[in-house]
């Protein structure tokens, strides 16, 4: 991919292109206020691979350089701002509560069923989570962003951000588990 | 009845534990003997099951997110960008 980016194949561009665009975009609304600004920085974010083509020497995958590129300029526009708003914290569990003292379920998770699943799956559920996920801490937001909804490695995600695996897995842990919460609620709805 | 696993003082955890293992163990980083822990615990919890079921389920609900939504455009004014950086190699 890499020889043919460089000798000007345009074919690889367009899938390069085709497969990652979109996700950039995404990566870089969780920097910055505005769809039209993420566009900016994932247009300026090609602009940088091309021209550090050359000197790109394949330690890390291309993806990885590609999202890592996205998050540098994200931050570099200046516009990253904490779009964190606060969730009340008696929305979610906190697993507080939910075990005994001596470690056992308190109330054990029902049982979810094939319908259980199929309804968690539709499209007014997954604008659900988007908006919650919108709402979730800066960093639990882009590592479930990276992880769950772009299907990204650990190891990719945990370089892309720069924090380390473990790092990296409690914030996926903790924005799975207010996800989880939203879907149980909505299960029991 | 519970049993130990060699070399492991007592390799039952609780609940709460397995629920604080689960990305790890979906992730396929935990330690050897964690690993076994959380897979024996498993075998006689069905509740941990269930939960470890939520996770997953939670792991595609949130996949369903994803929408490539490429603006053709976007895609025209990328091409161009290319083929300017193959013409004058300055994009």
């Amino acid at each position: 991919m890499l020889a043919r980016l460089r000798a000007g194949d345009e074919e690889a561009f367009t899938v390069l292109v085709d497969r990652h665009h979109a996700a950039m975009v995404r990566l870089a609304m969780t920097y910055v206020r505005s769809r039209a600004v993420a566009e900016e920085v994932a247009q300026d974010a090609w602009l940088g691979l091309l021209r550090g083509l050359d000197s790109f020497e394949g330690r890390s995958s291309l993806r990885t350089w590609l999202y890592r590129i996205v998050v540098n300029r994200a931050i570099s526009t200046g516009l990253h701002e904490r779009r964190h708003l606060p969730v009340e914290v008696s929305e979610f569990e906190d697993n507080n509560g939910r075990f005994a003292q001596d470690g056992h379920w308190v109330t054990p998770p029902a049982h979810w069923t094939d319908e259980v699943i199929e309804r968690i799956t539709a499209p007014e559920v997954a604008a659900r989570i988007r908006q919650l996920i919108d709402h979730l801490p800066l960093s639990q937001r882009q590592v479930v962003t990276l992880r769950d909804v772009e299907g990204l490695s650990s190891e990719e995600v945990s370089e892309i951000l720069r924090i380390t695996e473990g790092n990296q897995r409690v914030l996926l842990h903790r924005a799975r588990t207010r996800i989880r919460s939203l879907l149980e609620q909505e299960v029991l709805a | 009845m519970r049993f130990r696993w060699p070399g492991s003082r007592d390799a039952a955890i609780t609940c709460r534990r397995a629920v604080e293992l689960v990305t790890a163990y979906l992730d396929g980083a935990l330690s050897t003997d964690d690993e076994m822990r959380f897979v024996t615990h498993l075998t006689y919890c069905p509740n941990c099951v269930e939960h470890l079921q939520h996770v997953r389920g939670t792991i595609r609900a949130t996949g369903r997110l994803q929408m490539n939504d490429l603006d053709p455009q976007v895609r025209t004014d990328l091409m161009d960008l290319y083929r300017r950086w193959r013409a004058d190699g300055t994009a």
